[in-house]
């Protein structure tokens, strides 16, 4: 009892308010985001109809849909992915299995991780310099993919190399030892326990490309007609977040907005659900 | 009896470290042979020269001659690789791939190019017989080799190795993370293989060695003190710090 006599009202006071100043701001940071969530949700979702989501906007009938942008977005997932997948993958795994110089690799890592840091406007810039004009893309979904590539290579090389590296020395010896090459070895033992890692990083990419606007408002464009995939990367098209930006801004429609905000809202969860469930799957496989 | 390796004065740096001080051994054909010695006195890193497992590390420089059935493993002609299928190995650490158990047994065939499934049927079920672990696995062959125990995982590991019909099989400490059983199972095993194949165990395990193997190797330092049947090695050690090691005065 004689410890407690010892700490003195001041102190008391100041570990209680200290206290409810974490309380608060933690109660702050959750507010926030279910205010966040509940507004969007609240005044979005009333907007999201059928017609909405699957019909071409009209300027003689005066009517907004979505769906041009809903296939625009898939559309520039996908070429995304096409490209940064094999790159990516490549490059982690020749800095994690071949390279030999350490110094280098080293290099090639901090480059990745600015690359990372860099804000997206100004990727949006260079690609629309280097894409559009220098290579003469024009304003297109494959301009805009490129770029997205650009911003998407450090998270699939680092999150791939994290999961090189779990990968235990031993299970290498093994495949090495009974005469495997090295790439078979790799293909056969390294990667397929990666997966999990490899795809964490997709569908971390997914997210940002969903959530991707400024570097997409220089490059992707703004049409919103619906083309077929080859012919629509070839193509002007904006993607969800474009056209939440397009029809807030240019065009004062905040319930469209509202609704395709909601709809990215709600792709996001799906998202974060998703990898927690493919980390979940693979961890609970590897211990089977 | 015919040697089937020989080495010729084997060094071996890594970096400036000089781990293997002008090595000779000779190795017959069907014999059992055991390197005993403290640890760090090179003996593992001697075992893995022997099919060249030391590339994977840098900066290791090896002066000094290996052959294998006469031939230089060294020498710029040999595939890493077939050597590695002749001069089989087995690891400290059971570590079976995360694959079913038929995949593990079967991987070793299927990277030197067998696809037939027959073929591969055979192949696997022998493997697992002669490695005595087909009784307990046969029901089990496409389960999750890592739901084995230890011991289970390592006759699955030696079964793997046998699978690529090596005619050397280099056990690295094979029994030091497993239980008694499993031991005395895997030690019965080597007595048995050794009518098939030639066998080079590293073990720190003075008993082990003087059970199972026909010849031993005491390495003290990089150095290999002295190489003599298993029998004379133990009851009259030519040299003083065989003696003392055997005796149990250091290591």
């Amino acid at each position: 009892m004689k410890m407690h006599q010892k700490v003195s009202k001041k102190r008391i006071g100041y570990v209680y308010v200290v206290r409810c100043l974490m309380i608060i701001s933690t109660l702050l940071t959750c507010s926030l985001v279910i205010f966040l969530i509940g507004y969007v949700l609240v005044k979005g979702l009333p907007n999201i109809t059928w017609e909405l989501l699957s019909t071409k906007p009209s300027y003689i009938t005066g009517k907004i849909g979505i769906l041009p942008d809903i296939l625009n977005t898939v559309y520039i997932i996908i070429a995304t992915l096409c490209f940064v997948l094999p790159i990516g993958v490549g490059a982690a795994i020749y800095l994690s299995e071949y390279a030999k110089n350490k110094k280098i690799v080293a290099m090639i890592e901090y480059a990745a991780e600015i690359l990372s840091g860099i804000p997206s406007i100004i990727f949006g810039l260079v690609g629309m310099l280097f894409f559009c004009q220098f290579l003469n893309m024009k304003t297109s979904l494959l301009a805009g993919a490129l770029t997205l590539v650009i911003m998407n290579l450090p998270t699939i090389m680092r999150t791939t190399q994290e999961s090189l590296k779990t990968v235990p020395q031993s299970d290498r010896e093994g495949a090495l030892g009974l005469g495997a090459g090295k790439w078979r070895m790799i293909r056969t033992v390294v990667l397929p326990s990666c997966i999990d890692g490899i795809l964490t990083g997709c569908i971390l990419s997914v997210g940002r490309i969903l959530g991707e606007s400024a570097a997409l408002l220089f490059t992707a464009g703004f049409a919103h007609t619906i083309h077929g995939f080859l012919s629509g990367l070839m193509n002007s098209g904006s993607t969800l977040t474009v056209a939440l930006y397009f029809y807030a801004k240019e065009n004062g429609e905040f319930e469209i907005a509202f609704a395709i905000a909601a709809i990215l809202m709600i792709l996001t969860l799906i998202i974060n659900v998703g990898v927690t469930l493919i980390q979940r799957y693979y961890k609970k496989r590897r211990t089977l | 009896m015919k040697n089937i390796i020989t080495v010729n004065d084997l060094c071996l740096w890594y970096g400036n470290h000089q781990a293997l001080h002008h090595i000779h051994m000779d190795i017959p054909k069907n014999s059992v042979t055991a390197f005993i010695g403290p640890s760090g006195c090179g003996k593992s890193t001697f075992l893995k020269t022997l099919n060249r497992m030391n590339d994977l590390i840098d900066d290791v420089k090896i002066t000094g001659e290996v052959r294998y059935n006469n031939q230089d493993i060294f020498s710029p002609s040999v595939d890493v690789n077939m050597l590695r299928k002749e001069i089989g190995m087995v690891f400290q650490k059971p570590n079976p791939f995360p694959m079913s158990i038929y995949d593990n047994v079967a991987y070793g065939p299927r990277t030197h190019g067998i696809k037939n499934k027959v073929k591969l049927d055979e192949i696997v079920e022998k493997s697992l017989k002669d490695a005595a672990i087909w009784e307990e696995v046969k029901d089990r062959l496409h389960k999750s080799a890592m739901s084995l125990s230890g011991g289970q995982q390592q006759r699955l590991c030696i079964a793997r190795a046998l699978a690529v019909e090596p005619k050397v099989l280099l056990m690295d400490e094979p029994t030091s993370a497993l239980d008694p059983i499993s031991t005395a199972k895997i030690e019965e095993l080597v007595t048995v293989l050794k009518e098939q194949y030639t066998i080079i165990i590293v073990t720190h395990n003075m008993q082990q060695a003087a059970r199972i193997s026909d010849q031993t190797a005491f390495f003290l330092l990089g150095e290999l003190v002295e190489l003599d049947s298993t029998k004379r090695l133990f009851s009259q050690p030519k040299e003083k710090r065989t003696e003392d090691y055997i005796t149990g005065r250091f290591g």
